[in-house]
């Protein structure tokens, strides 16, 4: 090869190594947008069982039905935080389209205050979507003093349209399910105590 | 000496022949060429090969008989039960790792490919020779760092026990101590090594070809490396965001996967996931193109359906981006997410069987002669095949729920992989041993050899697939007595593919000390690429004049 040509060819190899190297980076980037993508895609879809969060304004607009169904409510707890943490009832038969509040009770165990937060979901996981909460403890961190005791309350409805989507009208029975972290960034108790 | 012109230009006033070597410490630790690279790739895989081999080796003597027979005393004495529990899952993940990412990788993309990329594309060398050197010796690194984790505490005991998926939260919070640290900087590593290997594999085979090698007239083994390199490229920067993840999870207080912070532990596994099957056609599709060359020199005929071929790898490479959660399908999917998984499961199915077929049209009618490549190559048709058929099988979400985590799965992976993959490992290094070496090796040994291994992995793995619908689950190092038959009939399995390994290492040695000399073209008329145009071994720097492909 003459000089040219090998001048010509290295620069071309550069150009291509950029464009390879900018894809590998592109795919770097991607898997990162994935963590938010994710996050997004859940909400939207109420894939997994994503419950809907919804403002009073368009909550009230939804009219009741008279389809009446059971909503049960789960709890649980993380070994690493000292709470306890129970709805007050098992069950609720609520009208489809109708506001309802469910009151779960937590009590910090422990001789110091504890920052808690609450992942939730709903089985079946279709009815994610249709699961609106309007108000809801998980929304926010919540502390609890030693000892302290919280009614926590959730407001929530069944959207009608589940009654409309073919995959979801024969539904019955939802579970809302909670379960309570010790917050990443609360306030830390003896860490001898959360080693588990 | 050597000067620098003004221009950048190197003007070097060593007389430069064509076999002129450097000098031993400068070639092999100094390396830019292409073919010494290669060689150094694949001294190291075998070396990889041994390792992860013997560790599957202690797996299935603990697993020879119900109980706990080794693990007790390998782990050493005062150690607990958990302790010597938790020595199985780190056996199980350094065989993973130390096959996926140091054995088969290497030897397929950096030293077959860098073997024989430049010498059948009709190019002097790699593009970025310099930026190759820097690929290998991240393996070195990368290696050492994997087996050091083991002396190291990973949580319940020594080593990384997370398996070769490091699933959060057992790679989180379930596995304390700097041994998964080590296992993650090792695949940051690794990774890092296949990356830059895939953009010089890319800029190699896009700019270099010799004048008149349209990329419709390439051979299958470039296209095979090209579309490899690609799947690198999309693939491995996912694996590297999500290990990056679960390093920050583990030492720096993210929540990436961390429930008590938002963070969702299945991410993960779609992350994982989106790389991890990208990553088993890695580690087959330079098998494909080897197998091609092979079946065609064989069969001295010309490949049956080229172009059919070429893109039906190209195919492969783009579904196999979007069926990751074929994975995943028991971690709670709706019905219609399923759905999509398994339709896009099967269709893979379809490039997979035009290889099939065209493998088996090119043998038809042809001159066919069963020398030791082509046995390799057959069996890797037939065991690929059987791999595939239950590979459509596990494809059905309904079916998987049964069969996930079961032996039925081990069966299926090791027989597209392990003797998949490996087979064509054997195939290609059969092929152009005498190319690479200079010495022909004995065809008596490399048949026995093939024969051994042949019924030795199938004795191995064949009854996996029984123990598997019998719902034994995998990554447990005990098992009830009704287990018992199977798995000693897969250890002894073990020990004749064993014996089948040591004849392949005496037929090595054989040849590099008294193997007749081999030709440039030994394999006659039937091998018609590039390669078989050289010497062999071929001359340290080839083709000065480029070859003109008519």
């Amino acid at each position: 090869m003459t000089q040219a040509q090998t001048r010509d060819l290295s620069s071309k190899n550069r150009r291509s190594a950029m464009m390879a190297g900018a894809m590998g980076l592109a795919m770097l980037g991607m898997g990162y947008a994935a963590v938010p993508l994710y996050e997004i895609f859940c909400r939207v879809t109420g894939y997994g069982g994503t419950t809907q969060r919804v403002g009073e304004a368009q909550a009230a607009t939804v009219q009741a039905t008279s389809k009446v169904m059971s909503v049960r409510f789960d709890s649980n707890v993380n070994s690493a935080l000292p709470w306890a943490f129970k709805p007050e009832q098992a069950v609720d038969r609520v009208s489809v389209g109708a506001r309802d509040m469910a009151i779960y009770i937590a009590t910090n165990k422990s001789d110091q205050p504890v920052v808690g937060t609450a992942t939730f979901n709903v089985t079946p996981l279709l009815a994610g979507k249709y699961f609106h909460k309007v108000q809801c403890f998980c929304f926010t961190e919540q502390l609890l003093e030693p000892g302290q005791t919280m009614r926590m309350p959730v407001l929530y409805y069944v959207d009608p349209a589940i009654l409309e989507d073919p995959e979801t009208r024969d539904i019955e029975e939802i579970t809302l399910s909670y379960t309570f972290y010790r917050s990443k960034d609360g306030i830390a108790v003896d860490p001898a105590k959360s080693d588990s | 000496m050597t000067t620098i012109a003004a221009d950048g230009q190197i003007l070097d006033d060593h007389a430069h022949d064509a076999d002129h070597k450097p000098a031993f410490f400068q070639r092999w630790f100094m390396s830019t060429n292409h073919k010494d690279i290669g060689t150094l790739y694949l001294i190291f895989a075998i070396i990889a090969g041994i390792i992860g081999g013997a560790i599957s080796g202690m797996m299935r003597m603990e697993l020879a008989e119900p109980g706990i027979q080794y693990l007790t005393t390998w782990v050493g004495s005062g150690a607990s039960a958990d302790e010597a529990l938790h020595l199985w899952n780190v056996l199980i993940t350094a065989h993973g790792l130390i096959m996926v990412f140091f054995m088969v990788m290497p030897a397929m993309i950096g030293g077959f490919g860098n073997w024989f990329v430049p010498l059948m594309i009709g190019a002097p060398d790699m593009a970025f020779p310099r930026m190759n050197n820097v690929s290998f010796w991240l393996l070195i690194p990368a290696f050492l760092l994997l087996l050091g984790s083991a002396f190291v505490p990973g949580g319940t005991g020594n080593g990384a026990g997370t398996g070769w998926t490091v699933y959060a939260p057992l790679s989180t919070s379930g596995s304390v101590g700097p041994a998964v640290d080590m296992a993650i900087l090792s695949l940051h590593l690794a990774g890092a090594s296949s990356i830059l290997g895939a953009v010089n594999f890319i800029t190699t085979i896009l700019n270099m070809r010799a004048p008149g090698m349209t990329l419709h007239k390439m051979p299958l083994f470039v296209w095979s490396v090209l579309v490899t390199a690609f799947l690198l490229l999309l693939a491995l920067p996912v694996l590297a965001a999500a290990i990056t993840m679960l390093l920050t999870d583990r030492n720096f207080g993210t929540t990436f996967f961390d429930a008590a912070g938002g963070g969702d532990p299945v991410l993960y596994q779609h992350l994982f996931w989106f790389f991890g099957h990208p990553e088993v056609y890695i580690m087959i599709l330079p098998g494909f193109g080897m197998i091609s060359h092979i079946i065609s020199t064989f069969s001295r005929k010309p490949i049956f359906g080229y172009l059919g071929m070429a893109y039906a790898m190209v195919a492969i490479g783009v579904v196999g981006f979007v069926v990751w959660a074929h994975h995943m399908f028991t971690t709670g999917m709706s019905v219609n997410v399923k759905m999509y998984f398994t339709a896009a499961t099967m269709v893979i199915a379809v490039p997979t069987g035009i290889k099939i077929f065209s493998w088996i049209a090119t043998m038809w009618g042809g001159s066919m002669s069963f020398k030791t490549p082509m046995v390799w190559a057959l069996g890797f048709i037939f065991m690929f095949t059987v791999g595939g058929v239950t590979g459509v099988v596990l494809a059905n979400g309904g079916i998987d729920d049964n069969l996930h985590d079961t032996y039925y799965v081990v069966a299926h992976f090791h027989y597209v992989l392990s003797l998949g993959a490996v087979f064509s490992i054997f195939a290609g290094f059969y092929y152009w041993f005498p190319k690479m070496s200079g010495r022909h090796y004995s065809e008596l040994l490399g048949q026995l050899h093939f024969w051994i291994f042949f019924i030795g992995v199938n004795v191995l793995f064949f009854p996996m697939h029984f123990l598997g619908n019998q719902s034994m689950p995998r990554r447990y190092p005990d098992y009830p007595e009704q287990f018992a038959y199977w798995n000693e009939v897969a250890s002894i399995g073990y020990v004749i593919m064993g014996v089948g390994v040591l004849i392949f290492f005496v037929n090595i040695a054989w040849s590099l000390v008294a193997g007749r000399k081999a030709e440039g073209n030994y394999w006659g008329e039937g091998a018609t690429t590039l390669e078989w145009t050289l010497s062999s071994p071929p001359p340290f720097h080839q083709f000065e004049t480029l070859p003109q492909i008519k």
